[in-house]
């Protein structure tokens, strides 16, 4: 191996480290301590109290919907920022970003003002049996807006980069633009397409600050289960609420591996089309 | 257009190099539908819950939302609001630096994992992660009998607060730096250690001058997860009035007290800080991208 040329090699990583450490790693162990110290039957109470298993399914179910939404909406947004030119569209492109900029709290009190039975949207809305607010809907839309900038993020350099050339093939032999979108580029796109869902279904399901104020969390209905969290650490039921954040934690690390091994293995068939 | 066509026909390749340019119709109204169709959702979906902040914080006029703002107990959530954005960044940006400099410029084994480690925060619930520190300094935490022996408060206090923002908002600046240090390499670097710059010097003169823009951009994006962070901070603060309500805190306890203007009043600040941060940002992203690697058009 080269000699080091370059210094700080000890200094910056046992920084990091003990930093990291510190601040992360720590907490985490005390998460999964306290977690274990209620034991596998209390782990069993615990899922099997039908308000936990609601609130779960909720975040989840909830969080894997407005994943998909948006993965269509965000294909579709990106496409149109990336392949056409019109005017504004430098100043939506940087509008895109703007569910990360703006805090959490302050997207929930705008949604609800917006879609609550006398919101602006929702005096509309409403009578016509479309409740969103302090319903399952309201969860979801909320977590569309905070999931929303990643699918377009990411699409947006691949969509970029793409060449041009097959596109152009495919339709010299024939294909109409259906076909050459949905034979040709989506099967390009959809690793990408995949990353994007996955960070924005990551987001959703820990979304706390947007969901509560537009959910009403109605126990059973409209409660996510990082709202039960809190309830649980007000109730000073510490060993419950780390084992609800365990549980939380283990299942969307299984959800993001599974989205690795659906992305590797649709890259392999990308590529054997090709 | 017929005519045009006429004389353009004289060659063939004149002819298909026409019809490129100018597409058919119907693909013209479908490239028109779809650019109508995002442009709508995009304005019902982002611009309007922007502008429902404004209005609503406006409702009762300019002396009501001045008002509301110069409380004290406004001025001291924003005074919170910057002292804890004031420590937490820049502890992140020292990391951030020692990090991306480990991990860009040195080989060694684990690096992968310390990878997955920096972006951890990321992918974990802002709620979970103030319920860690929780659980570390909290009265029934592991060090909570201890902390309380020596009366020191770090749970519904200011520490609590500043170490649930520090964890949320570490990746940032790391997470900037590493692919675009990477993508940089280190010839620069070494072409001044072998002329005899010390390694605070090479790092001050050359280092630092290379990664300055997309640094901004990292400060930039955790400043605003900072002020702006909600969940976390809600779970270690405990909701003291004054004491430990940083501005976003505020604005859900005058919502849920029924003072609709004065929480929007709050949060037209943040929307503010918002607006400004994709201002510089996008500022940042036409002037600098190549300097600012990750984002620049394509440059993945």
């Amino acid at each position: 191996m080269r000699r080091r040329i370059l210094p700080g090699f000890g200094l910056s990583l046992g920084y990091a480290l003990a930093y990291l450490g510190l601040i992360v790693l720590l907490p985490l162990a005390a998460l999964a301590w306290k977690a274990s110290g209620i034991g596998l039957h209390g782990l069993i109470r615990l899922l099997s109290s039908p308000r936990t298993f609601a609130a779960l399914k909720l975040s989840f179910v909830g969080a894997t919907f407005a994943a998909v939404v948006n993965a269509v909406v965000g294909l579709l947004v990106a496409w149109v920022l990336v392949r056409y030119r019109f005017p504004g569209r430098r100043f939506l492109d940087a509008l895109v970003d703007l569910p990360f900029a703006l805090p959490t709290a302050v997207a929930g009190i705008a949604l609800t003002a917006l879609y609550a039975p006398n919101g602006w949207l929702g005096q509309w809305l409403v009578p016509h049996g479309i409740q969103i607010a302090y319903a399952p809907p309201g969860v979801i839309l909320a977590m569309v807006f905070v999931g929303f900038p990643f699918v377009v993020r990411t699409l947006q350099p691949v969509l970029e980069s793409l060449d041009r050339d097959v596109e152009e093939a495919a339709e010299s032999l024939g294909a109409s633009h259906l076909q050459t979108f949905f034979r040709v580029i989506l099967p390009m796109l959809f690793p990408t397409l995949l990353t994007g869902f996955a960070l924005a279904l990551a987001r959703a399901v820990g979304e706390y600050g947007s969901v509560i104020f537009i959910a009403g969390n109605i126990p059973m209905r409209s409660e996510i289960a990082p709202l039960l969290i809190v309830e649980k650490l007000e109730e000073f039921n510490y060993a419950g609420a780390a084992a609800l954040g365990m549980v939380m934690l283990i299942a969307s690390f299984v959800l993001l591996i599974i989205i690795s091994l659906l992305q590797r293995w649709s890259r392999r068939w990308a590529e054997q089309t090709r | 257009m017929t005519a045009s066509l006429t004389t353009a026909a004289s060659t063939t390749a004149a002819a298909t190099s026409l019809q490129k340019r100018q597409p058919h119709w119907p693909r013209k109204i479908g490239r028109a539908l779809l650019i109508l169709v995002a442009v709508s959702f995009l304005a019902v979906f982002l611009v309007l819950p922007l502008s429902v902040v404004f209005v609503e914080a406006f409702r009762q006029g300019m002396h009501a939302y001045l008002s509301s703002i110069k409380q004290p107990e406004a001025l001291s959530a924003i005074r919170l609001t910057l002292l804890v954005a004031v420590i937490a960044v820049p502890l992140n940006v020292v990391f951030g630096v020692a990090a991306a400099w480990a991990m860009a410029r040195f080989e060694f084994r684990g690096k992968a994992l310390l990878g997955a480690f920096i972006d951890l925060p990321f992918s974990i619930s802002p709620v979970i992660s103030g319920l860690v520190y929780v659980l570390l300094f909290g009265a029934q935490g592991w060090f909570g009998p201890w902390l309380d022996a020596h009366n020191v408060k770090i749970i519904f206090a200011v520490p609590g607060l500043v170490l649930a923002t520090i964890f949320i908002t570490l990746p940032f600046v790391a997470r900037e730096l590493i692919p675009l240090m990477q993508a940089q390499g280190s010839d620069e670097e070494e072409a001044a250690r072998v002329l005899g710059a010390g390694g605070w010097q090479m790092f001050f003169r050359v280092t630092l001058p290379n990664i300055r823009w997309a640094l901004l951009y990292g400060v930039l994006l955790s400043n605003a997860r900072a002020m702006g962070e909600f969940g976390a901070v809600s779970v270690v603060s405990g909701h003291i009035r004054g004491l430990t309500t940083t501005m976003p805190l505020e604005v859900e306890m005058r919502y849920n007290e029924y003072d609709y203007v004065g929480a929007f009043a709050i949060a037209s600040l943040l929307a503010l800080l918002a607006l400004l941060t994709l201002a510089i940002k996008t500022l940042l992203e036409w002037h600098y991208g190549d300097e600012i690697a990750a984002h620049a058009p394509g440059g993945h």
